[in-house]
C-alpha cells in the first residue's frame, strides 16, 4: 500500500513544471523531498491533491492501487490523502472550530448538517491545540485570518489530526517556526509515521529531520528528481547546498 | 447617487444576460432594463368596491381615495430604476382564495401545509408561536390567538377586522408612521391595502412567545398589499412586546411575476421594546417592495431583522425614526442574492431627538451572478445632541460572476453627534475552495459553511426561532450549489 506517482508531468498554463516524476511513499514510511525554491515542490503537493490550476499532461497518481489522477480534490481527501499547506489561505467568516467540525463530519461520512456541532470533538480539539502549543481560543478565530506563521503550521497539523488521513503531505512544515515549534511538530510527525501513516515531507532546509529520521530522501531540481538516497543526502545538502545539482538533467 | 443597477449595468448585467439568457431573467415579453411603468387603471370604483366589500367606515374609504389621488400624482421613485415594467391592469388587485378561514393548522388544506413546510416552517414549530395569522392572497386564512395574548389583553387580529372592531385605536395610528405621500408605491399601498395584522400591546405588558404573520402569494400576476400595524403602548417598560414576522412564498414557479407592496408600521411608545423580524423567501417570480417604518418614542427600543433570501427583486429599507430622547434602534439585514437576482436592501435611521442611538448591520451574500446592494441613510437632525450612529456593511461574494455594492449616506446636522461607518468585502475564490476541498469538503458544502460563518455573529444576537428558520432556509438555498468538488 502506497502513494505513488508514475511519470507525473504537470504544467501551469503554458509552463511545464514537473517532469516525469516517479516517487513512492509507503505506509509507515517518511519520505523527505528536498529542493531549492522554485524546483516544483509545492506544485507536486497541489498536483497530488488535484488543484484545478495544475494540469496533468502525462502520468498517473496512484493511492493504494487506485488511480486517482482524475478524481476531484474532495474525493482524494476522503480516500485518505491529507495536505498541510505551506501558506494556507485565509477563509474569512469561518471559525476554525466550524471547519474542524465539518472535517470531522466528512471524515465520519455523516450527513452534512453544519448546525450540529459535536461538543466532544471541540473539547478534544482544544486539548490537541494546547499540545501543539496553540491557545485553545484559536478555535474561535476565523481560519488563518491574522494567524502568525507558527499558528498556521500548528493549525494545519491540528486539521490533519482531525482528518486522520492515510498519507500526509507536509509542505514546508518547519518554515516560520521557532525551535520549540519544530520540535513539537517534528515529534508529532514522527509518531504519525510510527503509527503507520505514509509521510511526505517537502522542505528546502530539512530542520525537521532532526526529529523525523527519513526512510528515504529525494532531491528535486527544475521539476526533476536529481538524486535519491538516505539521510546522508541531507548532510550533503546542508554542507554544499543545491548548487551541485543545478547542471544535472 | 446612481442605482446599483446603473453601476452594474455595463458589466455584471451584461454578463448575467449572456450567461443566463435574457428570457431566464425576464420571462418572455418584457424588455430590460427599464423603468417601472404602471399601465393599469385603478379607478375610484375599484377602491370603493374593495372598501364596501370590507364594510369599512367612511374614514378608511376617504383615506384610500386620497391615496389614489396621490398615487396618480406622484412620480416614479428614482431609486427603483431598472425594474421591468409592471402592468397593474394585469394584476388582480384583490384576490380571495378558495379557502375557508381556518382556526388551526389541521384545517389547512394539504397543499397549503406543504407550502409552509417548504418555506421552512413545519407544524411543530408553528404551534410554538403564540399567535399565527396567515394572509393567503389578500385574506387572512388563519387567525389564532393563544391564551397568553388573551389574558394580557393583547389585540392581535387581521387588520381588516381591527378596522371594524377597534376603529378609534386603529384610526389613531394607521398611516401615521409611514405617510402615504412618501412615494408612489406607498400611496398605491394605501389605496389598495388588504389583509395584514394589527397588534396592540397594552401598557406594562410583557409577551414571552413571538407572534407570527405569514404572507403568501398563491397565483400569478397578483398584487399583494397587506398592512401590518404594531403598537407597543407607552410605559410597557417591563416588557418586551415582540412580534416575529415571516413572509414566504413557495408557490410553483410562475411564468409571470407577481408584485408585493406590503407595509409595516410600528409605534413604539415610551420605554417599550419591539423586535420585528422578517424572513422573506418569496419565489423567484415576485417583485418585492416592502415599506417598513417605526417611530420610537422616549427610551424606546426598536429592532428590525430582515432576512431577505427569495424574490426576483427586493427593495426594502426598514427605517426607524428616533423621535424621543434616549430612543434606540438596531437594524440588521441579511440579504442573499443567489442567481441572477437583485437585492437592494438597506436601513434608515433618523435621529430626531437627543441621546438617540442607532446601529445598522448589513450582511450581504451574492452568488451565481447575484447583485447585492446596500443602500442606507443615517440622518441626524440639528438638536439631536450626543446621538450615536454606527453602520457596518459586510459583503461576501461567492464567485466571480457576482457583485456587491455599498451605498451608505450620512446626513449629519448636529455637531455633537458621532456617526461612523465600516465596510468589509470578502471574496471566495478558487484557493479557498481548493483548501476546503483538500479537507474533503465539497464546493456546495464549503459555501454553506462560509455563508453560515459569515452571518453567525449576527445570528448570535437573534431570537432562536429566527435563527432556526434562517439557518434552514440558507441550507436549502445553497444545498443545490456546486456539487462539483
Amino acid at each position: 500500500m502506497a502513494l505513488e506517482t508514475i511519470d507525473l508531468t504537470v504544467s501551469v498554463g503554458e509552463k511545464q513544471i514537473l517532469n516525469n516524476m516517479n516517487l513512492k511513499v509507503e505506509k509507515g514510511e517518511a519520505l523527505i523531498l528536498m529542493g531549492p525554491n522554485g524546483s516544483g515542490k509545492t506544485t507536486l503537493a497541489f498536483s497530488l491533491l488535484g488543484h484545478p490550476r495544475y494540469q496533468i499532461n502525462k502520468g498517473k497518481i496512484i493511492l493504494d492501487n487506485n488511480d486517482i489522477t482524475d478524481l476531484p480534490t474532495y474525493q482524494r481527501a476522503l480516500m485518505g490523502l491529507g495536505l498541510a499547506f505551506q501558506n494556507p489561505v485565509e477563509v474569512p467568516g469561518l471559525m476554525l472550530s466550524m471547519l474542524i467540525n465539518a472535517i470531522s463530519i466528512k471524515r465520519n461520512k455523516s450527513d452534512f448538517d453544519i448546525s450540529s456541532i459535536d461538543p466532544k470533538l471541540i473539547v478534544w480539539a482544544r486539548n490537541k491545540a494546547k499540545e501543539l502549543g496553540l491557545q485553545p481560543s484559536i478555535l474561535e478565530r476565523e481560519v488563518n485570518v491574522g494567524f502568525s506563521g507558527g499558528e498556521k503550521k500548528r493549525s494545519e497539523m491540528l486539521q490533519m489530526l482531525v482528518m486522520d488521513p492515510k498519507y500526509i503531505i507536509l509542505d514546508e512544515p518547519d518554515s516560520g517556526l521557532d525551535v520549540d515549534g519544530i520540535r513539537v511538530i517534528g515529534e508529532l510527525i514522527d509518531s504519525l509515521r510510527n503509527s503507520g501513516k505514509g509521510i511526505l515531507i517537502i522542505t528546502h532546509h530539512a530542520e525537521i529531520t532532526k526529529f523525523v529520521s527519513p526512510d528515504k530522501v529525494i532531491v528535486v531540481s527544475k521539476g526533476r528528481i536529481v538524486d535519491e538516497g538516505g539521510e546522508e543526502l541531507i548532510k550533503k545538502i546542508e554542507e554544499y547546498g543545491y548548487k551541485d545539482y543545478e547542471g544535472v538533467q | 447617487m446612481g442605482s446599483p443597477i446603473e453601476l452594474a449595468k455595463d458589466k455584471e448585467l451584461k454578463e448575467i444576460v449572456e450567461n443566463r439568457g435574457i428570457e431566464d431573467i425576464l420571462g418572455k415579453s418584457v424588455p430590460y432594463p427599464k423603468d417601472i411603468e404602471i399601465k393599469g387603471k385603478i379607478t375610484r370604483d375599484i377602491i370603493e368596491e374593495i372598501s364596501k366589500s370590507k364594510k369599512e367606515p367612511q374614514w378608511m374609504l376617504n383615506l384610500r381615495l386620497k391615496a389614489l389621488e396621490l398615487f396618480e400624482k406622484l412620480p416614479m421613485p428614482n431609486w427603483i430604476q431598472g425594474v421591468e415594467s409592471i402592468d397593474l391592469e394585469e394584476f388582480s388587485q384583490y384576490v380571495k382564495p378558495k379557502v375557508e378561514a381556518a382556526e388551526n393548522w389541521d384545517q389547512l388544506p394539504d397543499w397549503m401545509r406543504d407550502m409552509y413546510s417548504r418555506i421552512g416552517l413545519p407544524e411543530t414549530e408553528a404551534k410554538v408561536l403564540s399567535g399565527l395569522t396567515a394572509v393567503f392572497d389578500s385574506e387572512n386564512i388563519i387567525s389564532r390567538l393563544k391564551e397568553e395574548l388573551k389574558q394580557k389583553k393583547v389585540i392581535f387580529m387581521p387588520m381588516d377586522e381591527a378596522v371594524q372592531k377597534y376603529p378609534d385605536l386603529v384610526k389613531e395610528y394607521f398611516g401615521k408612521q409611514f405617510p402615504m405621500a412618501d412615494h408612489k408605491f406607498a400611496a398605491l399601498h394605501y389605496a389598495l391595502w388588504s389583509g395584514g395584522a394589527f397588534v396592540y400591546v397594552p401598557k406594562n405588558t410583557k409577551l414571552v412567545n413571538p407572534v407570527e404573520a405569514f404572507f403568501i402569494i398563491g397565483g400569478e400576476m397578483e398584487g399583494q398589499f397587506e398592512h401590518t400595524l404594531l403598537v407597543a403602548d407607552d410605559n410597557s417598560s417591563i416588557g418586551t412586546s415582540y412580534i416575529h414576522f415571516i413572509e414566504g412564498c413557495a408557490a410553483p414557479v410562475l411564468k409571470n411575476f407577481s408584485f408585493h407592496d406590503g407595509m409595516v408600521e410600528i409605534y413604539a411608545g415610551r420605554n417599550s421594546q419591539v423586535y420585528f423580524s422578517t424572513l422573506q423567501n418569496w419565489s423567484r417570480s415576485i417583485i418585492n417592495f416592502n415599506n417598513k417604518r417605526a417611530v420610537a418614542m422616549e427610551n424606546a427600543h426598536v429592532e428590525w431583522v430582515e432576512g431577505s433570501i427569495g424574490s426576483k427583486m427586493t427593495y426594502t429599507y426598514p427605517s426607524t425614526i428616533l423621535r424621543g430622547r434616549g430612543a434606540s434602534t438596531r437594524n440588521i439585514s441579511i440579504g442573499i442574492s443567489n442567481g441572477p437576482y437583485i437585492k437592494d436592501v438597506g436601513s434608515k435611521a433618523i435621529h430626531a431627538a437627543p441621546d438617540t442611538k442607532s446601529i445598522i448591520i448589513s450582511k450581504s451574500i451574492s452568488a451565481n451572478g447575484g447583485i447585492a446592494a446596500y443602500r442606507g441613510l443615517v440622518k441626524v437632525l440639528k438638536g439631536a445632541e450626543k446621538s450615536f450612529a454606527h453602520v457596518q456593511c459586510d459583503s461576501l461574494i461567492l464567485d466571480e460572476k457576482s457583485s456587491a455594492y455599498t451605498l451608505p449616506r450620512n446626513e449629519v446636522d448636529e455637531p455633537t453627534a458621532i456617526v461612523s461607518h465600516e465596510a468589509t468585502v470578502g471574496r471566495l475564490g478558487e484557493d479557498q475552495l481548493f483548501y476546503m476541498a483538500s479537507r474533503g469538503i465539497r464546493e456546495g458544502e464549503a459555501k454553506a459553511l462560509i455563508v453560515n460563518g459569515f452571518i453567525r455573529d449576527v445570528l448570535k444576537s437573534l431570537p432562536l426561532e429566527t435563527v432556526s428558520i434562517l439557518t434552514r432556509v440558507i441550507g436549502m438555498e445553497f444545498s443545490e450549489l456546486g456539487s462539483v468538488g
